[in-house]
């Protein structure tokens, strides 16, 4: 009965902050502050059914199940890299030197640390 | 030793994968042990050319304490954002983007660092700089950068510090 809880507990958890992942893509007004809500928020959303999912298992059908550990790795391994690639594509689109705060000692952030494209062409034309 | 460095350039991936492929398989057979074991050899071997360099650590018993800690502050970060994204209206928002120095010399140290940023309250890591000195940290609300700044650098980069350097 307490693990029946336990797991629709974890199972409505899991619905909030998924549901709070998804609306902050449309209530969220720009293009980085969008980038936070499916990051964060599903992490728990994710965990919380994988949590369920891992009571069940060793209340319900007697064994431990050891592949939602595997998943929040993976999640975990995972995330930081697709937002970093979002990121990537918003600095070379949108941003530029100046409207980024400066990088420190080496002047220059590392996506904008490319030879225009114009100067490219020449160089393999040559 | 130089033959083994050549043939296995990352030992403890080697045996990360092969833990990964049983655990995966679910199956504690010798079966699985030696195709994971396979996979152990080949993926770092094949990989070996983007990753040359073997990772070094000071003090590796240190990682289960800061396993902790990020995975408690992901849990309050997944609550910071939610009321956020819930309750504050973007006009009160302010989104901010933050230059993060970077203590840390190892590519290793760097990338768990920008990963445990991007997992953590309100902040996702977006780009290194050029020379790989300083990272450009994006906030999703924040009144005072440097306090973001300084709390990054005190509670992650310091015991990243410890572990690696």
């Amino acid at each position: 009965m307490i693990t029946e809880y336990l797991i629709a507990g974890f199972l409505i958890m899991a619905g909030i902050f998924g549901f709070v992942g998804s609306f902050g893509l449309i209530k969220l007004n720009d293009p980085m502050s969008r980038l936070h809500a499916p990051t964060k928020a599903t992490t728990l959303g994710v965990g919380g059914v994988l949590l369920a999912s891992m009571v069940h298992g060793i209340a319900v059908e007697g064994h431990l199940s050891l592949h939602e550990v595997m998943i929040t790795l993976f999640l975990f391994l995972t995330a930081p890299v697709t937002a970093l690639f979002i990121a990537k594509v918003h600095l070379h689109r949108h941003e530029t030197l100046k409207s980024l705060p400066p990088a420190g000692e080496d002047g220059i952030w590392a996506t904008h640390d490319v030879e225009p494209e114009g100067e490219e062409e020449k160089q393999s034309s040559a | 030793m130089r033959l083994f460095r050549r043939v296995i350039p990352h030992p403890i991936l080697t045996l990360l994968l092969t833990l990964t492929w049983v655990l995966l398989a679910s199956s504690w057979t010798l079966n699985s042990l030696v195709f994971g074991f396979l996979l152990g050899l080949v993926i770092p071997f094949l990989t070996q050319p983007y990753w040359p360099e073997q990772a070094r650590m000071k003090k590796p018993h240190k990682i289960a304490a800061y396993i902790l800690i990020v995975l408690w502050d992901i849990v309050m970060a997944n609550i910071t954002v939610a009321r956020i994204v819930l309750f504050k209206p973007n006009s009160r928002r302010q989104p901010r983007w933050v230059t993060v120095p970077l203590d840390l010399k190892t590519p290793e140290a760097i990338t768990a660092l920008a990963g445990t940023i991007t997992m953590t309250p309100g902040t996702v890591s977006a780009d290194l700089s050029a020379e790989g000195h300083a990272l450009l940290v994006h906030c999703l609300d924040a009144e005072d950068p440097e306090a973001v700044r300084d709390e990054i650098k005190q509670r992650y980069e310091r015991r990243l510090m410890e572990i690696f350097e």
